[in-house]
């Protein structure tokens, strides 16, 4: 879990272009400014490139925060 | 030249450009999610060297922005107006047609509105290029390959509509047709199918990227930036093999071996030159020798009087493009260099950056299919008189010779026999003169760039003088080589607005023969005083001092200058008036 963590953490600031952004499990786009509807769409894009995976429709509306993105990442990737 | 970046690539690739100066003011139109298209191009420009400043319209709100004069787009004053229309928004509008009779003239009816909205931005005061993007081709299959056969099938609209739009463009001036559909081929995943669903995003961010790297290359056409010249090597890039050992009945063109794959990359050549670009050969060979198949083997597509420079010996490549350079007195990024082998493509980039220097492919069944994916040869403009262009590079080869013969300046001035003609605009120029102001660098005194729409403006303006010069010597005709317009600023006054000409004839005092004309009209007119400025840019220092020469005084505190026409005194040219 941890792994995962810091593997979206770095992607998080790449993508967002913010060195400073420091993830929990929940933190939520409320908790980072760079985070709006926009860039949501850019770090989800991201994170299927960077774990080569592909989310569903369901899965991305039902995410409440970091640590359910994670899941998702990590039911495809241990299955 | 760039390779073609993914979305968060060119994001860290345009964060570190700088010193930027070319202003480009680029406003995008669309029916759907365009944040992440904006961002891309906005990106692009900025790898491109441009300094981008970007309008994005409100969602879904094109036609609304349009009509509305007081509209933020209008303040935003843009150079060039995108329109990126997505077929999936117009399906739901074809589906929301419930007669077949008016689903068939969908087609029409929108065709309508793409008009009614190019005619809005005209009203509204604003000359910007308009690049509308055309329909992404995708079938509903409601009615598969019967789809030609039913006018009320949404596929047969689409066909329909992307003609009109190209039947359109053809007599509109500064519209232009964007193909969306051959980048969309061949690209992986365009459509994120998820990411449509859940957020509007109708192209994936990078398929924006992608799509958003061809039309930068075609903006930099616009602004005067384009490939003019084709340098081609010979063996195993013109054709298969080599002519110094295999000879000429063993070289690989037109049937023999894969000679086929060589053949198309000539044919391409051959048409590129009918087109208007130059053909010019470096090659690594005596020149006796590399010259044979071009006038002895029968298969060969190119012959020698298609090309306007041979460059066939033993020095080093970069030299050898130094020296077409000088001939064709065209910029090193104006120029194309196609060799297969890796060493000599990397000593013309290692000191020539400038010239683009495609990697081309092993096997050279992929030349062309590379070469073509590349988009080297983006245009924004064509006129007849870019046919003649390689007699006219091959001319200029005889006078380089006359003047070798010649003592003085004056001596071999007077032995060109130089005919000129000076005339105001007419309407048969027009495309030619907003040509030269969009194509023309170095002897640019102010770089303006003007479209033919504004050329017939100026021709018809009470308060312009305008000129165009063509010329001709005893080697033949240069037609159409210099624009001089004149601005008529007060009862006095006269300030030159635009000074261009073709740097195939410098040093030929064309400037002298103009202004001596310019000046009497100038005085017919009771008019006394002309003014004028120099704007500088990185490729027009030719004509820092072209003001000075013409014996205007330079007034040190503005940086402008004045030529009192009480005091002018005649300047010498060997041109007789025709």
């Amino acid at each position: 879990m941890s792994n995962y963590i810091a593997e979206f953490e770095t992607l998080f600031r790449d993508v967002l272009e913010n060195d400073d952004i420091v993830l929990t499990n929940e933190t939520t786009a409320h908790d980072i400014d760079e985070w709006d509807s926009i860039n949501h769409i850019y770090l989800v894009v991201e994170i299927e490139k960077h774990f080569e995976i592909k989310f569903s429709s369901s899965e991305i509306l039902q995410w409440q925060n970091v640590g359910e993105m994670i899941d998702s990442v990590k039911a495809k990737k241990d299955n | 030249m760039n390779p073609i970046f993914s979305f968060r690539e060119l994001q860290k690739k345009a964060k570190n450009t700088t010193g930027n100066v070319t202003d480009i003011r680029v406003a995008v139109l669309g029916n759907h999610t365009t944040s992440f298209f904006v961002k891309a191009l906005e990106n692009q420009l900025k790898v491109a060297g441009f300094n981008p400043s970007m309008f994005e319209s409100d969602y879904d709100q094109i036609d609304i922005t349009l009509i509305d004069g007081e509209s933020e787009l209008y303040k935003f004053n843009p150079e060039i107006i995108v329109v990126f229309e997505s077929v999936i928004k117009l399906k739901d509008k074809f589906y929301s047609i419930k007669d077949t009779e008016s689903q068939s003239d969908f087609y029409k009816t929108e065709k309508d509105i793409i008009q009614n909205r190019v005619s809005n931005i005209r009203a509204n005061g604003s000359d910007a290029k308009i690049v509308y993007f055309s329909y992404e081709l995708i079938d509903d299959e409601l009615y598969g390959n019967l789809f030609s056969k039913i006018p009320h099938s949404f596929y047969n609209n689409l066909w329909q509509l992307n003609n009109e739009l190209i039947t359109f463009s053809r007599n509109e001036p500064d519209f232009y047709v964007f193909d969306i559909n051959k980048y969309l081929k061949g690209t992986e995943n365009y459509r994120d199918y998820t990411a449509l669903i859940n957020s509007d995003l109708h192209y994936s961010i990078d398929t924006f990227a992608k799509i958003s790297h061809f039309l930068a290359q075609f903006f930099n056409a616009f602004k005067g930036h384009f490939k003019k010249c084709l340098i081609l090597d010979l063996d195993n890039t013109t054709w298969g093999g080599i002519i110094g050992d295999d000879g000429l009945e063993n070289i690989q063109v037109g049937s023999l071996g894969i000679g086929k794959a060589f053949t198309k990359l000539q044919k391409w050549a051959k048409e590129l030159k009918e087109r208007g670009v130059i053909l010019a050969i470096c090659s690594k060979n005596t020149e006796e020798v590399a010259k044979e198949p071009f006038e002895k083997h029968n298969e060969m597509v190119l012959r020698l009087d298609d090309i306007s420079i041979f460059v066939a010996n033993w020095k080093n490549k970069a030299d050898n493009i130094r020296y077409i350079q000088e001939v064709l007195n065209i910029g090193f990024d104006s120029m194309v260099f196609l060799d297969d082998n890796p060493a000599e493509r990397d000593i013309v980039r290692q000191s020539l950056p400038a010239v683009t220097v495609p990697e081309l492919p092993k096997d050279p069944a992929y030349y062309m299919p590379y070469i073509e994916s590349l988009n080297l040869f983006e245009t924004v403009s064509y006129s007849e008189n870019d046919k003649d262009r390689t007699s006219q590079y091959q001319q200029e080869a005889k006078r380089k010779k006359l003047i070798s013969s010649v003592t003085n300046m004056d001596d071999y001035l007077k032995s060109l026999e130089m005919k000129g003609n000076i005339s105001p605009f007419n309407s048969d120029d027009v495309s030619r003169v907003a040509q030269l102001t969009q194509r023309s660098n170095q002897f640019n005194l102010r770089t303006q760039r003007y479209t033919e729409k504004d050329i017939t403006e100026f021709m018809n303006s009470e308060n312009h003088l305008t000129y165009t010069v063509k010329l001709k010597d005893k080697f033949g005709d240069y037609g159409l080589i210099s624009v001089i317009i004149l601005e008529k600023k007060n009862d006095n006054t006269y300030f030159v607005d635009t000074w261009i000409m073709s740097c195939r004839v410098l040093k030929r005092d064309v400037e002298h023969f103009a202004l001596n004309k310019i000046v009497e009209d100038v005085k017919n007119k009771g008019i006394n005083i002309i003014t004028g400025e120099y704007l500088p840019t990185p490729k027009n220092k030719l004509v820092a001092d072209l003001l000075t020469k013409l014996t205007f005084k330079n007034n040190d505190k503005e940086d402008s200058y004045l030529l009192d026409l009480t005091n002018y005194k005649s300047l010498k040219n060997y041109i007789e008036n025709e």
